[in-house]
C-alpha cells in the first residue's frame, strides 16, 4: 500500500504542475467531469481519479466507515459489527440522552480502558452515509458523489473538503486509534494521514474528478 | 500517580492515583463510594453510570486523567434533586429492582433521560434505556417506573 | 379456631427424600441419605416429628420495637428477603412496618429443612420454608402470649395479638418490645397453632419489597462493595484451557505495578493459575494484565464446540441410559412413515452472567476465620473454606452478603471461588481478603448451562396426537461429579438432564427418554431451571408442531394431550387461555401469536405471546402469563418474578447468548460476545395472572424461564414458516 503511494508521489509532482492552474479555478466541487476533462485536459483527470480511489480506500476502512453508517447506528471493529450496548444515531447523530456518544467517547483516547476518544465524539450526518442500509459499503463512484454533492457534504468546496482532511479531529482520531478493549491495537487506514492529506490535495487539485461507473 | 482535584457531589475531593484509573474505581477504592457499580469494565452494561458534567457517563471506561474540572454526580446523591428524588420514589413504590445491582446505573441513566425529556415516550425510554442491562430482566417495571416519575413531575 | 399443626408431609414436595450432609473427618464430603419411605407412614408409624427451630436464632424483638427475622437464604433479586419474613410475622402478628430482615449466616440451625444444607435454588425457598417459618412465628407469639399472660395472671386463651401487641381481658396490653424479655424465658411449645389462611393479614397480599430503597440510593453493599480495614483486593490469572497448569511465570513486570503485594501461583481445583494480591483492585487487574506466564494446556482436552456438536449428533442416534420406558417400544415400527418425524435439537452452553461479578472475602486469623460471601451454598462454602485452611467448619464463621443475581452461578458443590479466596487468605494470614472475578474471568470461567443435543422421534397417531415418542438427550451431567450423585443420578441418567421431558404432563404413549452423559473438560452448572431450558423448549415446539400439523387451536390440543390429573397446568392454561382471549384474536399484521406450557419446580404455567420481527429480531410486544404455584405467599414478588423472568428466558434466544470453545478456548470475553437480553429485547409488557389456591406453594423463581422461549419461537414459526431447531436465534 505504502509503496504504490510512494509512486503516487513521483506522478503527483508532474500533475500538481500541470493541473495546479486549473485546480484554482474551479468553482468547486462540482461533479462536472465533463467540463473538468475540458478544462484540464485527460492526464489531469486520471491522475485525480487515480488519487481519489486513494481517499476512497481511507474513507471506506473501519476506522472512518464505522462511523459513516447509513442505519440509525455506528458500526465498530474491523468486522464493522453493530456497536454494542444497543447505541443508536439519535436525532444528531450523537445518541440520545443517558446514551450519547460522549456518555463513553471522552476528548481523547482512554488507553488505560480501550475506548476510542477525540472531540466532539459522533455519527456523522446520513448525507455522508457511505454504505446502505444493509451495511454494504458504497462503491468508489457513489462515494465520490456523495462527498462533493455540496448540499450534503456541509456545503465544502475542494479546499474545505481539504480543510476537512487535514484538521477535522475524529478525521485526525482514525490514525491514531489506539488499542481495543482486549488490548490489541486497531488496525490503521491503510496510508498515513500527511499521505492522505496529499492525495486529497491531488485530487482537489485536479478538480474532484469522480469515477463514471458505480 | 497523579493528584487529582475533583468535584463529587458538590464536594470537592483530592485522589492521589495513576492516570489510567477509570473514574469508577477511583470513587469506589479511593472515596469509597460503592454505590457506583462495577458490572463489565467496557460500558456494556452501564452499571457504572454516573453524571459527569451533566452528561450521562459510564465511569468504568473513563480514566480521571480525562474528567477534568466536571463536576460528577453519583447515585448517592440523587436523592437530594428533585428528578433523582421522583426516579428513587417511582422505583420504590412499583417495586421495581430485584437483585438491585444493576439500579444505580437504571436510575442513573433514567435521571438523565427524565431530565433532558421530560415526557418520555415509549421509543425514548427505550434508546436511552437501551444500554443498561438487568440480568434479572426488571424491564417491564423500569418502563412503568419512568412513566409513572414522568407524571410525578408534571 | 384451631388448626391441626401440619406435618411436612403436608407438603409438595418432587422429591420425598431427605439429605444431610456431614464433613468426613479426613476433610472429604460424605452425603447420608434418608429416604421417606411411604410405606412407613402406611403401616401407621408416626413421621417423625418436624424439627423444632429455635424462635431465638430467626427472631430478635428489639427493645425499640423493632423485629429483626434473619432470612435462611441468599437474597439475589428473588425477593425471600421480604417473603419468608413476611410468613413468620404474619404468624407473629408483629407489626410490619418495624420487621428488618438479616441475612441469616452459614449455620445448622438454618438450613433448608427439606435439603438439609443451607441453600437457596431449586425455587424451593417458600415451599421448603413455608411451614418452617409460620411454626417459627407461631411459636414466637406463642412464646410472648405466655409471658404476658403469665404477668397477667389469665389464660394465654384470653389474651390476641395485632401489631406488636398482647392485649388481655380487662383492656390490659403489652408491647411486644416490653414482653420480649420475658418471651424469651419461655418454654419453646412443640406443638403449635397455625393460622387459618382467611386470618392472613401479609401472606398472599402484594407486599413491597424491604430492601428497595437502599437498593435505589446506594446504600446497599454487596459482597463486592465490602471495605475492611486493611483489607487487599486479588485476583487470579486462570489457564486459558480449563485445567491447564502453569509452567513458567515471569511477574517482574507485574511486581512493578503500584500497590502491588503478593503474586504466587496457587493451585486451582483442576490446574493451577497465579495470584495477585494489591492495595486495590485496579492495581491488581493492571498486574495481572502484566504477568507472562507459560501455561502447560497438554495433558487437558481441549474442548471444542464444533467438535462435540458432531459428536453428540452422532450419539444422539444411539439410545442412551434409559431414563424413562413406558409402553409398547415396538410401536413406532408400526406406524407408517408418512406419520413419523424425526427432528434434531441443538443448544449451547449459556453462562450465567449475574450483575455482580463473583467475589468472596476472607480473613484467616490461624485457628479461625470469617468469610463473606454472597453464596447460594453457605454449607459447602464453608466446609471448604474451612478444608482449605486447615480448620472445621465451625471455625469458619461465614456471613451471607446480598448477591447481585445469580441465577445458580453462586451454588457450586466444589465451592472453587471460595477456595480461591481461602487459598490467597492463607498465604496472607491476618490481613482480609478480596477476591474478585472480573467479567471476563466469569463469562471464561466455565459452569456453564451444559450444551445439549436432543433426538426426537415421534409417530403421529390418527387423531393426530403422539403415539409413539423416542426421545434421546445428549449432554454432560451436572450432577455426576457431586456429592448429589447418589440422589439425583439414577440408571446413569442425570435426572436434572432429563427434566421437563421424562417428567412430563402430557400423555404420551409409548414413551422411551434416555440419555448420554459425555465427559467433557468444560465444567457445567444448573443455570436457572435447569433442564427445564432445554426439555422445554424441545416439547413445547414439537407440541406446537403436532398441533399444527393436526389443524388443532395451539390450546385446545394442549388441554387435550395433557394428563387429567395434570391440574395445576390445567389450571394455569385455563386461566392465560381466559386473559388473553381479548387480546389473542386481534392481533395486528406482522403479528402472531405463540403459546406454550409447562410444569417445573411444583408449579404450572402457561403462556401466549404477541411477536413480530423487528430489525431482523423478534420482539416481544405481550406476554399474558398464567401460573399455579399453589398458596401464593406474596403475589407481588411473584408478579415480579415472572415479569423479570420471561425476559431473563430471553437469554436463549438472544442472537450472541451462546458460549462457545474452540480449541479449549472460550471464545467470548464480555457482554459484547456473550449478549444477555436489553430492554428491547425483552417483552415490552407482561400481565401476571396467579390460579387461586390453597394448597402448599410451590416455586416461582425458575418456573417463569422454560416457557418464553418455546411461546416466542412458536409465534415466529408462524410468521416465518421456520421451524427453530437450533439456540441460540442468529438469524429470525
Amino acid at each position: 500500500m505504502r509503496a504504490s503511494s510512494l509512486m503516487l508521489r513521483g506522478m503527483s509532482v508532474i500533475l500538481v504542475a500541470s493541473g495546479a492552474w486549473s485546480a484554482l479555478t474551479l468553482a468547486g466541487a462540482a461533479r462536472q467531469d465533463a467540463s473538468q476533462k475540458s478544462k484540464a485536459g485527460a492526464s489531469t483527470r486520471a491522475g485525480g481519479l487515480a488519487a481519489w480511489q486513494q481517499v476512497y480506500s481511507v474513507l471506506t476502512h473501519p476506522r472512518c466507515i464505522n462511523c459513516h453508517t447509513a442505519t440509525n447506528y455506528p458500526q465498530q471493529g474491523d468486522d464493522r459489527h453493530r456497536h454494542f450496548a444497543n447505541v443508536v444515531r439519535g436525532p444528531a447523530g450523537k445518541g440520545v440522552p443517558a446514551l450519547q456518544c460522549v456518555t463513553c467517547h471522552q476528548e481523547a483516547n482512554a488507553d488505560s480502558t480501550g475506548v476510542p476518544g477525540a472531540h466532539n465524539w459522533y455519527l456523522a450526518p446520513l448525507s455522508m452515509k457511505w454504505q446502505d442500509l444493509n451495511e454494504k459499503i458504497l462503491s468508489s463512484a457513489e462515494v465520490c458523489r456523495a462527498i462533493t454533492d455540496r448540499s450534503k457534504n456541509n456545503n465544502l468546496d475542494g479546499a474545505g473538503l481539504l480543510k476537512h482532511h487535514e484538521e477535522e479531529p475524529l478525521v485526525l482520531w482514525a490514525f491514531q486509534p489506539s488499542r481495543r478493549i482486549d488490548g490489541g491495537m486497531r488496525t490503521l487506514p491503510p496510508l498515513t494521514h500527511e499521505q492522505f492529506v496529499e492525495v486529497t490535495r491531488q485530487w482537489v487539485a485536479a478538480g474532484t474528478p469522480c469515477p463514471q461507473n458505480p | 500517580m497523579e493528584t487529582y482535584k475533583l468535584t463529587v457531589n458538590g464536594q470537592p475531593r483530592e485522589v492521589t492515583v495513576d492516570p489510567g484509573t477509570p473514574l469508577l474505581w477511583v470513587l469506589r477504592e479511593e472515596l469509597k463510594m460503592t454505590g457506583t457499580k462495577y458490572g463489565c469494565g467496557i460500558a456494556a452494561c452501564g452499571a457504572c453510570t454516573v453524571h459527569l458534567g451533566g452528561v450521562a457517563t459510564r465511569s468504568c471506561v473513563v480514566p480521571v486523567s480525562l474528567v477534568g474540572k466536571r463536576p460528577i454526580l453519583t447515585i448517592e446523591a440523587m436523592a437530594e434533586d428533585p428528578v433523582g428524588r421522583a426516579v428513587q420514589d417511582a422505583w420504590v413504590s412499583h417495586d421495581v429492582v430485584q437483585c438491585g445491582y444493576c439500579q444505580s446505573g437504571q436510575i442513573m441513566s433514567a435521571v438523565a433521560l427524565l431530565k433532558s425529556t421530560p415526557k418520555p415516550t415509549d421509543v425514548n425510554i427505550e434508546e436511552s434505556m437501551g444500554g443498561n442491562l438487568c440480568r434479572c430482566g426488571t424491564y417491564v417495571r423500569i418502563r412503568e417506573a419512568i412513566k409513572a416519575a414522568s407524571q410525578q413531575l408534571k | 379456631m384451631r388448626v391441626a399443626l401440619k406435618t411436612d408431609n403436608d407438603l409438595h414436595l418432587n422429591r420425598r427424600s431427605f439429605l444431610r450432609v456431614s464433613a468426613a473427618a479426613a476433610g472429604g464430603l460424605l452425603v447420608s441419605l434418608y429416604l421417606d419411605l411411604p410405606a412407613a407412614a402406611q403401616e401407621g408409624n408416626q413421621a417423625p416429628p418436624p424439627k423444632v427451630y429455635p424462635p431465638d436464632a430467626f427472631v430478635h424483638v428489639r427493645p425499640d420495637g423493632k423485629i429483626v427475622i434473619q432470612v435462611n437464604r441468599l437474597e439475589f433479586g428473588q425477593g425471600v428477603h421480604t417473603s419468608l419474613p413476611m410468613i413468620l410475622a404474619d404468624e407473629m402478628d408483629a407489626d410490619w412496618s418495624q420487621v428488618i430482615a438479616e441475612l441469616a449466616p452459614a449455620a445448622d440451625v438454618y438450613k433448608d429443612p427439606v435439603f438439609g444444607f443451607q441453600v437457596v435454588g431449586g425455587s424451593g425457598s417458600i415451599a421448603h420454608s413455608f411451614q418452617q417459618y409460620r411454626e417459627l412465628g407461631a411459636r414466637t407469639r406463642a412464646m410472648l402470649v405466655a409471658a404476658a399472660a403469665e404477668q397477667w395472671k389469665v389464660g394465654p386463651d384470653q389474651c390476641r395479638t395485632e401489631a406488636s401487641v398482647v392485649h388481655g381481658p380487662g383492656g390490659k396490653s403489652a408491647k411486644y418490645a416490653e414482653l420480649a424479655e420475658d418471651a424469651a424465658k419461655q418454654p419453646v411449645p412443640a406443638r403449635v397453632q397455625l393460622k387459618d389462611p382467611s386470618q392472613f393479614r401479609l401472606v398472599g397480599k402484594r407486599v413491597r419489597r424491604l430492601d428497595s430503597r437502599p437498593k435505589c440510593d446506594g446504600s446497599l453493599k454487596f459482597g463486592l462493595d465490602l471495605d475492611l480495614s486493611g483489607m487487599k483486593t486479588a485476583v487470579v490469572a486462570h489457564p486459558p484451557v480449563f485445567g491447564g497448569r502453569v509452567k513458567s511465570l515471569d511477574d517482574k513486570a507485574a511486581r512493578s505495578v503500584e500497590g502491588v503485594r503478593e503474586v504466587f501461583e496457587i493451585p486451582l481445583v483442576k490446574g493451577t493459575g497465579v495470584a495477585v494480591v494489591a492495595d486495590k483492585f485496579w492495581n491488581a487487574k493492571q498486574a495481572r494484565d502484566r504477568l507472562k506466564i507459560e501455561w502447560d494446556l497438554s495433558s487437558v482436552e481441549h474442548a471444542d464446540s464444533g467438535q462435540l456438536s458432531a459428536k453428540y449428533k452422532e450419539l444422539a442416534r444411539t439410545p442412551g441410559n434409559v431414563a424413562v420406558n413406558r409402553g409398547d417400544q415396538n410401536a413406532m415400527d408400526a406406524i407408517a412413515a408418512a406419520n413419523r418425524m424425526v427432528v434434531e435439537y441443538e443448544f449451547p452452553y449459556l453462562a450465567h452472567v449475574p450483575m455482580e461479578p463473583l467475589n468472596t472475602t476472607i480473613r484467616f486469623d490461624g485457628d479461625r476465620a470469617e468469610a463473606w460471601a454472597g453464596s447460594q451454598f453457605q454449607t459447602f462454602d464453608q466446609m471448604a473454606i474451612a478444608e482449605v485452611l486447615g480448620l472445621k467448619a465451625e471455625q469458619v464463621t461465614f456471613h451471607t452478603e446480598m448477591a447481585g443475581g445469580g441465577f445458580g452461578r453462586r451454588a457450586v458443590a466444589d465451592s472453587h471461588v471460595q477456595r480461591e479466596a481461602a487459598m490467597i487468605a492463607k498465604r496472607l494470614r491476618g490481613t482480609p481478603v478480596k477476591l474478585v472475578w472480573t467479567r471476563e474471568d466469569d463469562v471464561q470461567g466455565g459452569y456453564y448451562r451444559p450444551m445439549h443435543v436432543h433426538r426426537v422421534e415421534i409417530g403421529i397417531g390418527q387423531d393426530g396426537m403422539p403415539a409413539a415418542w423416542r426421545h434421546v438427550i445428549v449432554g454432560q451431567s451436572i450432577i455426576m461429579s457431586t456429592p448429589f450423585a447418589a440422589m439425583l443420578v439414577k440408571n446413569g441418567v442425570d435426572e436434572s438432564a432429563v427434566e421437563g421431558t421424562a417428567d412430563t404432563h402430557y400423555n404420551i404413549p409409548n414413551f422411551h427418554v434416555s440419555a448420554h452423559h459425555p465427559t467433557v473438560n468444560v465444567p457445567v452448572l444448573w443455570w436457572r431451571s435447569v433442564g427445564h431450558t432445554h426439555n422445554a423448549f424441545v416439547m413445547e415446539t414439537l407440541i406446537d408442531e403436532l398441533a399444527t400439523r393436526a389443524k388443532a387451536d395451539p390450546i385446545v390440543y394442549r388441554r387435550k394431550l395433557l394428563k387429567a390429573d395434570a391440574g395445576k397446568l390445567h389450571r394455569a392454561l385455563d386461566l392465560m387461555d381466559e386473559k388473553s382471549a381479548p387480546w389473542r384474536t386481534k392481533l395486528p399484521k406482522g403479528h402472531a401469536l405463540g403459546i406454550s406450557c409447562h410444569q417445573s419446580f411444583g408449579t404450572g404455567v402457561a403462556c401466549a405471546v404477541d411477536v413480530s420481527v423487528e430489525d431482523k429480531r423478534p420482539k416481544i410486544h405481550r406476554v399474558t402469563i398464567a401460573l399455579d404455584p399453589g398458596i401464593a405467599v406474596n403475589p407481588l414478588t411473584i408478579e415480579s418474578q415472572f415479569q423479570a423472568g420471561v425476559a431473563f428466558g430471553v437469554t436463549q434466544l438472544m442472537a450472541k447468548g451462546a458460549i462457545t470453545l474452540k480449541d479449549g478456548r472460550v471464545e467470548q470475553r464480555n457482554f459484547d460476545g456473550f449478549t444477555p437480553p436489553y430492554i428491547i429485547d425483552a417483552p415490552v409488557a407482561v400481565d401476571v395472572h396467579i390460579v387461586p389456591n390453597s394448597e402448599a406453594p410451590s416455586g416461582c423463581g425458575e418456573p417463569p424461564v422454560p416457557v418464553i422461549s418455546p411461546a416466542v419461537v412458536n409465534a415466529l414459526a408462524k410468521l416465518t414458516g421456520k421451524r427453530y431447531r437450533s439456540l441460540p436465534l442468529t438469524a429470525v
